[in-house]
């Protein structure tokens, strides 16, 4: 936060010239601003061009990581059997990835996968949410990069343990050659789950979830950006029109912060099934 | 044409000298409306909503508390009835112990005062046994000594039959006397 207002100043300080400060950018207007996919490649803090090019949505996951990490250290080093309020609300969190997501999918086998599956859902709920608080206003996830690894983690999971349980003959036939279905089918369905298993799984769990905090980032700044325009520049009844985008950025912020949460239990609950699928004697 | 002006955009984001605060700041415009709004749910939620569920979070853990501190009541009051009983335990083992103790001193008691009449009574019936014996013997001397008396009579009176300067013959009569008087006993058993 210190470092944030010091560059705040220092940016000021630097402005001497004809563009604006960062603040007074802030409460002005020089048109309308139409969100773009730049968004999501802002300029380098440092490593420029290089593989450790790190600009703030990077910054904006370390900072989520920190805090995730931060709160539950914070939390589980003052454990008590009696919850006070914040342990009560964390708690709350843990129940609800195992009772209404691990548990119903998994079973028998819930004790095993509870740990990865829990982190993956908290994991993924702090980098979305990051998208709709204010400094950081970007989803970490909005940048494919983070929900690929989150996907290959499940991907790798669910073939690694779907080999080790079956053998790798056995977990392919199980796979590809679902039982029960007339041989001449699997002329059509091997292909099917061929893709299914080893590309469309992984990619889809990674898609999804970047596309819709994509989108959700490029609906809250058009929001934002109109009501700047109309509050700032725009004249006489125009102006009122701010009112109506406001709120309209008002919706989509606490439909955010739905979809945040949501997705981390679309894709918690997808990989609980994938690890599932690949467990499974026979379906 | 879309590909190529986001690409155009890109180029211009990156050729455009970036610095300062908006290299880790958002957009000045995503940023202001994102506070605003941040800040109308932050006061919502921390007047209207946490405090409700705060109460509740508060409560549950006051029941929760209250249910350990029952239960931990109870276990105490389980260990006090569990102490008192071991104590009592030992208290009936003790009692009985001692009870059989006494049992067995008054046993001893019991066969040593036994043994102490059964040894008077024996005492008593030898003493009994004695004096008879005693009785008949004292009678059967005073029976032999009147029948002696006789018998001492008869052989005298034999003797003096006989002639009494022959002492072989004195002799003879003696022991033929003798053995009549060994037959005569013999044959009365």
């Amino acid at each position: 936060m210190g470092n944030l207002l010091a560059a705040v100043v220092s940016a000021e300080a630097t402005d001497s010239g004809g563009s604006k400060s960062y603040i007074e950018r802030m409460f002005s207007s020089d048109g309308f601003h139409a969100p773009s996919i730049t968004d999501f490649f802002p300029p380098a803090i440092f490593g420029d061009g290089t593989i450790f090019e790190f600009n703030r949505i990077m910054m904006v996951r370390v900072i989520a990581a920190l805090m995730l990490i931060a709160l539950f250290w914070f939390v589980a080093n003052r454990a008590k059997v009696v919850p006070g309020r914040l342990q009560g609300a964390l708690e709350f969190m843990l129940d609800f990835v195992k009772d209404q997501i691990v548990e119903p999918v998994m079973g028998a086998e819930t004790k095993r996968f509870l740990p990865i599956l829990t982190t993956i859902f908290l994991a993924i709920t702090f980098f979305n949410i990051t998208g709709v608080i204010p400094f950081l206003n970007i989803a970490s996830t909005s940048l494919i990069g983070l929900p690929i690894i989150m996907a290959l983690w499940v991907y790798v999971l669910y073939l690694a343990y779907g080999v080790k349980k079956h053998g790798l003959g056995g977990y392919l036939k199980n796979n590809l050659f679902p039982p029960g279905v007339p041989k001449a089918i699997y002329l059509l369905l091997t292909p099917i789950e061929i893709l299914q298993v080893f590309i469309l799984r992984p990619a889809t769990l990674a898609l999804r979830l970047a596309a819709n905090m994509i989108a959700g980032h490029l609906l809250l700044v058009l929001c934002f950006s109109a009501t700047q325009y109309f509050f700032f520049a725009a004249a006489g009844a125009m102006k009122s029109m701010a009112a109506v985008t406001f709120a309209a950025g008002f919706a989509f912020t606490l439909f955010e912060i739905f979809v945040a949460l949501l997705q981390a239990y679309v894709f918690t609950m997808l990989a609980a099934v994938y690890l599932n699928m690949a467990l499974e004697e026979e379906h | 044409m879309m590909l190529a002006q986001t690409l155009l955009l890109a180029e211009e984001a990156h050729t455009t000298e970036v610095e300062g605060a908006d290299l880790i700041l958002p957009a000045p415009y995503d940023l202001l409306w994102s506070i605003v709004i941040f800040a109308i749910i932050a006061v919502v939620f921390t007047r209207v909503f946490l405090p409700k569920i705060q109460k509740v979070l508060d409560e549950r853990a006051e029941l929760i508390q209250g249910g350990i501190e029952k239960a931990e009541k109870a276990q105490a009051e389980a260990a006090a009835a569990l102490e008192e009983y071991t104590a009592q335990l030992t208290e009936a083992r003790a009692e009985a112990a001692r009870i059989r103790e006494d049992a067995r001193v008054e046993a001893a008691q019991i066969l040593a005062e036994a043994r102490r009449r059964a040894g008077t009574d024996a005492e008593r019936i030898v003493e009994t046994a004695q004096r008879q014996i005693d009785a008949e013997r004292h009678q059967a001397v005073v029976s032999l000594r009147s029948e002696v008396g006789t018998l001492a009579t008869d052989l005298a009176s034999r003797i003096v039959g006989e002639s009494l300067a022959d002492d072989a013959r004195q002799q003879r009569v003696i022991d033929a006397f003798l053995t009549e008087l060994e037959t005569t006993v013999k044959a009365e058993g």
